[in-house]
Parts: C-alpha cells; structure tokens; sequence
C-alpha cells in the first residue's frame, strides 16, 4: 500500500482530533459529576458569612488603619508608590464615593470624606465568578465565599471588568518586589495573576476572625454568619438602617455599612 | 506542502516588504519577551484600566474577521457572481485577523503558559470560554475553505461537495464570533456604557463596515501591484455594503446618544460624556472619541454621493476614512470608555506604552504577513491556472498556423474554460 506524505500528515490529524475530543468528553461529564456532588453536601450545613461596619465607630478614629495594616501583614500585601500596580484587599475611600452621591449632597464635607474601608463584597452572585473562563475564582458553597485559585489564574483580568466594585487588584509587576516583612505562614503570589479579599478564609478555617475584624480597636466590624438569625450581625441589622453597595445590580453584597 | 513554495519566489519589492515586516516582528517579540519578564506592567494599564489597546484591538479585529460574511454571504447563498475573485480573498483576510485576534488576547494574559487552563477548566459560565471557542472554531472552518478551495483550484477541479455545507456554516458563525464578543462586555453589571443590547448589533455594524472598507482598499492595491483584478463590479458592490453599513453603524450611535442624553441618567450619560461633550475631569479620550465621530459622519456623507463611491479613487479615500474612524472607535475608545471611570469613582488616565505599543505594531505585522503570503499564494494559483490557457491559446494559434493543430485538445488548453 502507497502511503504518501499528505496521507500521513491528515491521518495523524484525525488522530490527534479524535484524542482530543475523548479528553474534551471526559472533562465535561466530569465536572457534570463533581457539580451534582457539591449541591448535594451544600444543603446540610450552609453558611453565608458577612460583614458589618459601623461607620460611626469608624469615623470616632480617623488616622487608625490597623485594620488595613493587619490584613498586608497577614498576606503579604506589597508596597508600590505606582497607583497604577497597587494591590489592595481592604483599604480607603471616601464615604461619599462608595454610595450614590445624591444622599450625601448636603453633607458637611468632613462627613462626605469620611475615610471608609472597602473591601471584597463576597457576593451572592458574583459576577466575577461568572466570568471566570478557568474556575480560578469560584464561590465556595459552605459559608459563600469567593475564593481564588493564584495556579489556575491565567491574568485574562475579565474579573476586574466584571467586578462591579473594584475590588479586585492584579499582578502587574513582580509582588516580592514590594514586600518589606515576610508572613511566612501565607503565600506570596507570583507576577500576573488576581488577587482579592477571601474573608481571611485561611484563617476562619483555623477558627479565628478575620485579621481586619481582630485588629479593629473600635470594634466597627462585625463578622458573621447571615444564615443564622442569633448570629450578632443578624441582631444588628434588625435594629439599624444599614447600607450595601449597588445593591441594584443584583449582586447580592455580603458587607453591610451602620450610617 | 500547502503550496508555500509559491509565497518563496518574488520581486525585489516583495521581499523588502515581507523583509520589513520580519524586521518588525522581530522587535515587537523583544518588547514581548520584556513583558513577559517584567509583567504586564510595563504597559499604560492599570489597576482602574485594567484593559487597553490590546483588548480593543482584538474587539476590533474580531470585527474585520466576522466581515467575511459579506463577501461570502453575497456569493453562496445569493450567487452574486461578481464576488468570486474576492471571495477567497475575503476568507484569507478573515483567517489572519483571527489569527491576530487570539495574538491579542494572548500578549493580555497575565500568565500566558497556562492559556490552555481554558480548555482543561472549561467554565459554561464564562462567556470568555464561548468566545474562544467560536473563535477557534471559526479559524479552523476558514483555514479548511480557503485551503479546500484553493487545492481544487490549483488542480482544476471543482472543490468537493462536502465544504459546501462548511462554507455555508461559516456565514452564521462569522455572525456568531462578533455577537459572542460583543457578550463579552454586554453581560458585566457593573459597566453602564458597555451594559446594553445594542452593542452586539452596533458591533456587527461597525464591522461589516471597517472589514470589507479593508478589503476594498486590499483589493485596489492588489490590482496596483500585480494587475489581478477583482472586478470593477466586485468592488462596487462591496463599497454599497459598507455605505449600508456606516450607515447603520451612525444610526445605533445616535439611538444611544438619545437613550443617554434625552434620559439624562448620568450612567449613561457619562460614556458620552467622555467621548464627546467633554466634562473638565474627563479629558483623555475626548480628542479620539471626537475625531472618530467627524472621520465616521465625513465618511458616511462620501460614501452616499454616487459620484463618490463609483470614482475608486475618492472610494479608496472615503474607505480610509471608514476604517481609521471605527478603528479609533472600536479598537481605543470602547474598552477604555468603560473604565476610565472607576467603580469608586476615579479617573484613570490610560496611555500605552512604548513596550505596549511595539507588541501591537508587531501583531498587525503578523496579520499583514499573514496576508501578503495568502494573497501571493492564491494569486500565483489563479495566475497559473490561467496562464497555461492563455500560454497554449498562444501556441496553438501559432502552431495552427503551423499546421499542427492537435495542440488544442492539449488538457492544459482546457484549464480556463470552467470559470
């Protein structure tokens, strides 16, 4: 039998499809499997873990950051002067830049700046999640929150497009650059993936709070689980007007603001 | 194999051409191998503008790549004969611009060695994994198309029965590849000047216009150069597709204009805003935003004078104008409009970088060698194949004089008729 060079080369294609497709087949009814098995578990011991953060107390103790300062500390947040490649996890804004500008027009202008930390919303629908090409940012199903894989991430950044309160920070140079102290019991992250607030996961898997709730010395933030109606942010948010951000976009934000 | 060698023989231009394009790719992969070792940072993005020229100039050559469907629509399924010199250089085009579609989206990424994550963690959720797989989806139908049709052209045969379904399925996927990009931004909550339904409709026209306005002015310098000629009539027809086009493309402009500006809700507004009534704080992409609207309305005015579009010179000129105002449009002000202001409310100057620029440079080099050696492939095919006619015609007539007339039943006198 002739077999010639142009056969050759399309056979070893077709081959190459045909082995191919068998792995593309194996991933998709593989993941249908391990879905229906996380839904199943999720239903016995479901917890959805918020924040709440009285304004109030906050504004008591305007130069304090020891709630930013603990969270760098505790995962190796770098330093960089550039704006433009800084990574935040919790951090400041101004109060009236966080909800719509129309409630905060006749405010005194010390009220309006009041130094207000913004961190991830840990969504109920997370848009971020939703876009993520590779599952590299996922919801966790027992306590909601939105976790981050930094081996999956490939740095497409579709999450900081999709992230509706700019929470989210990317690597744009090499992070160990801008480390000056050293956590050893957290991993540095590598130049060109996403990074964001996870709750302190690591942490409450220890069953500690969050690093920023421990440091606060106001204790302005309260931590808990929102499924649980004696939890002590539920008994707060059944007393006091509280806030989210851009509740309209159907987001379902898990941190609350005390006005 | 795959009729390369025919891309290996050329004029002194031709190489000085292809030579220079080396040149640049060459040094677009240096500035690439900086970014690679220093990080995304070294471009102009940000951590507000997380996406920049690279993004828009795959947004924008999605667009060319989808126009295809223009020539190959009219062609199949309207038998508008007109189009079957253009035809096959309409699909190459598409297959470099796809081509330079997945360069873009690869020099983005933060971590490019683990690209093929999206394959092994498919998400269905993503719109991102959609949109690489019709884009690759779509690379592979016109890769099989051109190279299906240019095989049977080569040995004088009709193509063989079983592409013409594959041809056919790449006029609805070409719209598809558009419309799942257009997705990419429509479905993000928190961008109001990408979070609309119109952006998959304005896409498609505004790529129907840009991709075959390209074409025109590819196939005017193709007839410059080598004296292949599409056809007068090809060309026409063309230019009235993009004049529809432009005009359509105007047209979901000023609907969002009015959406915007009549409502007055200031997150609709604000994109305007931005691009063209200017505000003191938004100032950087005003002068881009405002020209691409004068080079779109001025282009559109050419192209709706007869007189305009059937002279091919002031034709050429109003297809510059076309392309360069939706390339403006598209491939720098539409993804940085959506972040230029931020979640909190800041706002972003973004403006590329040297690094940033030379990889841009250096992916719109590879598409145009990508280009160049299609075209010269497929020119060199349909010159050959009508050139031995022509030879033997020649001969024949000569050596029928001659009194050796059985020259014509030669089979390579018969190689033209079947056009």
């Amino acid at each position: 039998m002739k077999f010639t060079r142009r056969e050759f080369v399309e056979l070893s294609g077709a081959c190459l499809v045909a082995l191919s497709g068998r792995k593309v087949l194996a991933v998709f009814t593989g993941a249908k499997e391990s879905e229906a098995a996380s839904t199943g578990e999720a239903t016995s011991t479901k917890k959805r873990l918020g924040m709440l953060i009285d304004t109030k107390k906050c504004l008591r103790a305007q130069n304090c950051t020891k709630c930013i300062e603990a969270c760098d500390q505790a995962h190796n947040i770098p330093v960089f002067q550039n704006p433009a490649h800084q990574i935040k996890w919790i951090w400041e804004e101004p109060f009236d830049d966080l909800f719509s500008p129309a409630e905060t027009q006749y405010l005194e202008k010390d009220r309006k700046d009041v130094l207000t930390p913004v961190l991830c919303n840990q969504c109920d629908e997370p848009p971020c999640v939703r876009v993520c090409p590779t599952g590299a940012t996922w919801k966790r199903e027992a306590d909601g929150i939105v976790m981050m894989d930094w081996h999956r991430c490939i740095g497409c950044r579709y999450c900081m497009a999709a992230c509706p309160y700019g929470s989210r920070s990317f690597n744009w140079v090499d992070p160990r650059t801008g480390l000056k102290t050293l956590n050893p019991d957290f991993p540095t992250r590598t130049q060109g993936v996403v990074e964001k607030c996870t709750f302190c996961a690591e942490r409450l898997d220890k069953g500690q709070l969050p690093a920023c709730v421990e440091a606060c010395p106001e204790k302005a933030m309260v931590f808990g689980d929102l499924n649980d109606p004696q939890s002590e942010i539920r008994q707060l948010l059944a007393s006091s007007y509280a806030l989210r951000r851009r509740p309209e976009l159907g987001t379902g934000p898990n941190v609350y603001y005390l006005i | 194999m795959f009729m390369v060698e025919k891309a290996l023989v050329g004029s002194r231009r031709y190489w000085l051409w292809v030579g220079g394009l080396l040149a640049v790719i060459g040094l677009s992969f240096i500035a690439y191998l900086y970014q690679l070792s220093h990080g995304l940072g070294v471009t102009g993005m940000s951590r507000n503008v997380s996406w920049g020229l690279y993004i828009g100039q795959f947004t924008f050559m999605v667009g060319v790549a989808a126009s295809a469907v223009m020539v190959v629509l009219p062609y199949y399924l309207h038998n508008h004969k007109e189009f079957a010199r253009m035809t096959v250089l309409g699909e190459f085009l598409a297959v470099s611009s796809v081509t330079m579609c997945m360069l873009f989206v690869f020099v983005d990424m933060g971590r490019p060695m683990r690209v093929f994550n999206v394959f092994l963690y498919p998400q269905f959720h993503s719109v991102m994994f959609w949109d690489m797989l019709s884009l690759s989806g779509y690379l592979l139908i016109n890769a099989a198309i051109t190279l299906v049709s240019l095989h049977a052209e080569q040995s004088d045969l009709h193509p063989p029965r079983w592409i013409k379904p594959i041809i056919l399925l790449s006029i609805p996927w070409a719209i598809s590849i558009h419309t799942v990009t257009a997705f990419l931004y429509a479905g993000l909550p928190g961008r109001m000047s990408w979070r609309t339904p119109i952006m998959a409709p304005r896409f498609l026209a505004s790529a129907f216009a840009a991709g075959p306005a390209l074409l025109i002015l590819l196939c005017l310098l193709l007839r410059k150069l080598t004296g292949y000629d599409v056809g007068k009539k090809a060309i026409q027809g063309l230019s009235v597709i993009v004049t529809y086009a432009m005009a359509i493309n105007v047209f979901f402009i000023l609907m969002q204009l009015f959406t915007a500006m009549y409502s007055n809700v200031p997150g609709l507004t604000e994109e305007f805003q931005d691009l063209y009534l200017g505000t003191e704080a938004h100032t950087s992409l005003l002068p881009w935003g405002r020209i691409s609207l004068l080079l779109m309305v001025v282009a559109l005015i050419l192209l709706l004078i007869p007189k305009v579009r059937h002279n091919e010179r002031t034709l050429a000129a109003a297809c510059v104008l076309v392309f360069s105002s939706l390339w403006i449009d598209k491939g720098v002000c539409m993804v940085v409009c959506g972040f230029i202001t931020s979640p909190l409310g800041t706002i972003t100057r973004y403006v590329p970088t040297l690094p940033e620029m030379t990889i841009t440079l250096g992916v719109w080099a590879v598409g145009a060698i990508m280009v160049t050696v299609f075209y010269k492939i497929a020119l060199s095919v349909e010159i050959a194949r009508e050139a031995p006619a022509a030879a033997a015609y020649e001969f024949a007539e000569r050596s029928a004089a001659a009194g050796h007339a059985e020259i014509l039943s030669s089979p390579g006198a018969t190689g033209g008729s079947h056009a």
